[in-house]
């Protein structure tokens, strides 16, 4: 087969190729043969084996871990105030995540991870493309498709032996019982002020314990509600707090870690609750202050005898619970959609397509933005004057100057991102003497929508 | 009477967006000790520079903001009538509903 100084004709080069093709598939087959009748000869082996100890493969070895389980939860079966024990309650726990956004995340990738034996998840949202610098869970390549999809996907692929039970609906009072009943533990990775009173109620109407987390701007806490005589959400918050006290990461902005960090803290009291292993966080609550490092771990008050929910006198019966309005209770929705506020005349508004075309023809104007100034910095229309909503009281001389500056039946037109401050502020001008100022409707977000779609949303 | 006063949650952004305030609080003539309300009102005069009902509801503070003194929930305490004394650290913090 010496072929170093051999000089080959094309058609030659074919033959040897084709007879050494022919020579490996041969090999190739033969391979294969052996191989199955090695599998046969193992297999019958094991069969032997089996009559003497049955069903040896499925049998665990040691309580109740198969070799599988007990390779893969190594680490864990290491730690000896957590070994076989911990982990067997862990296999046999089942939790509740609602909410597959920040919190969630991360919380469910530890729970599917470490060995619970059936995990539910609860969302109606779909991924967008503003959700991935902290919802760790999804990818890109599930924008625009179901969140509960997405992270049961994940988890599934971290950890096929775990049950994941999907639950593609939001949750609310009339399915909140049925779902929450086939579970031992329930992690509130909500974002809302109803759904946190609901989900605690339930919790209590249930009897289940309730991993509750929270996290907006750096700032987050947890604590543990509805543990081992401990008290419930409501026993902390009797009465809700104002709307104007109830912002949402969507406005107000969240450094993705930062519930990153509280989810994965939820995995772990989770993981000490089932597994019954140190103290929870029950009757104490974690307050994380990421911009400073602190961590502050405060001692909250017991349950309370007075409480709606959970007190001595009144317990909520599962009755009670399907009709609580909570919407009505918090006066905010349960969905997460953003406010519309209606509260100006017709003619005291105009679209952005409209004011798209005024300024297209040169109608003289005043653009008057009163989103806060970080928001101004992002992207803003040309031309337009950054008047915070919050300040526009003591710069009203400002708004004067620009519209003496143009001829005299200059418009004033007011914008913020989705339309709300915008009618705010002008019923405030128009209060204040600028009669003829009109807001454009749907804000930058319609502007984007209707008149230019290469405009940045946020 | 020397006091650390904290506020989270937002709160902070009624004072300034100042979190931590080192404060000396003084005492009426013939008192020795001070109680959370009158805390509270003081406070509100001297620390709160915009939409106080961001804080209060009457004389004492809105829902969904938990008071600590010394780490430990005011309820325990007394509330109201709880008796601060030097040094000590009052934390106000909103509750947070993102996630
Ligand atoms: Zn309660």
């Amino acid at each position: 087969m010496d072929s170093g100084g051999e000089r080959l004709t094309a058609s030659e080069i074919h033959t040897e190729l084709a007879s050494l093709q022919t020579a490996k598939a041969a090999i190739d087959e033969r391979i294969s043969t052996l191989e199955s009748l090695l599998k046969n000869i193992t297999t019958e082996d094991e069969s032997e084996t089996a009559s003497s100890t049955p069903a040896a493969a499925e049998t665990p070895l040691t309580g109740q871990l198969t070799a599988d389980m007990i390779y893969r939860y190594s680490r864990h079966l290491l730690l000896p105030s957590f070994g076989v024990e911990a982990q067997s309650n862990l296999l046999n726990s089942s939790v509740l995540v609602i909410g597959a956004g920040g919190l969630g995340s991360p919380a469910l990738l530890y729970l599917a991870a470490c060995g619970f034996g059936r995990v539910g998840i609860v969302d109606h949202d779909v991924v967008e493309l503003n959700n991935l610098h902290r919802q760790i869970i999804h990818t890109e390549a599930y924008i625009g498709r179901s969140k509960v999809e997405s992270a049961a996907a994940t988890c599934r692929a971290i950890n096929s032996t775990v049950r994941i039970v999907e639950h593609k609906e939001a949750f609310r009072t009339s399915n909140a019982l049925d779902i929450m009943k086939k579970y031992d533990i329930v992690v509130d990775a909500t974002d809302n002020a109803p759904s946190r009173y609901m989900i605690s109620d339930c919790c209590v109407v249930l009897g289940k314990p309730l991993i509750s987390g929270a996290a907006l701007g750096l700032e987050g806490q947890l604590t543990v509600y509805n543990y081992n005589g401990g008290p419930c959400y409501r026993c902390l918050f009797p009465t809700p707090p104002p709307t104007t006290a109830c912002q949402r990461c969507a406005d107000s902005g969240v450094l993705g870690v930062v519930p990153g960090i509280i989810g994965c803290l939820q995995a772990l009291e989770a993981i000490k609750v089932a597994g019954a292993v140190g103290e929870p966080l029950s009757g104490r609550m974690l307050l994380l202050d990421a911009l400073s490092a602190r961590i502050r771990i405060v001692k909250i008050r017991g349950r309370s005898l007075q409480c709606e929910a959970c007190g001595e006198n009144a317990p909520m019966t599962e009755e009670q619970f399907r009709n609580f309005d909570y919407e009505k209770f918090t006066q905010s929705p349960l969905s997460t959609s953003p406010l519309k506020l209606d509260l100006l005349p017709e003619d005291a508004r105009i679209t952005s397509k409209e004011y798209y075309e005024k300024n297209i023809k040169g109608e003289a104007h005043v653009l008057i933005d009163v989103r806060p100034a970080h928001h101004y910095k992002i992207i803003s229309l040309p031309n337009s004057l950054n008047i915070p909503l919050s300040s526009l009281e003591q710069r009203l001389s400002e708004i004067s100057e620009a519209l003496g500056r143009k001829e005299e039946s200059a418009s004033l037109y007011v914008v913020c991102r989705r339309g709300n401050d915008s009618q705010r502020a002008v019923q405030y001008l128009r209060g204040a003497g600028f009669n003829l100022a009109k807001d454009i409707i749907g804000g930058l977000e319609s502007w984007a929508h209707d008149v230019d779609p290469k405009f940045p949303t946020y | 009477m020397q006091l650390t006063l904290e506020f989270g949650g937002g709160l902070e952004l009624l004072c300034e967006s100042v979190k931590i305030h080192e404060v000396t609080v003084d005492l009426e003539a013939e008192e020795t000790k001070l109680t959370m309300k009158q805390l509270l009102s003081w406070v509100r005069t001297n620390l709160i520079k915009e939409r106080p009902e961001m804080f209060m509801k009457g004389d004492t503070v809105r829902p969904g903001v938990l008071v600590l003194v010394n780490d430990c929930d005011w309820e325990l305490s007394g509330q109201l009538e709880t008796m601060l004394e030097d040094k000590d650290v009052v934390v106000f913090i909103s509750t947070l509903h993102g996630g």
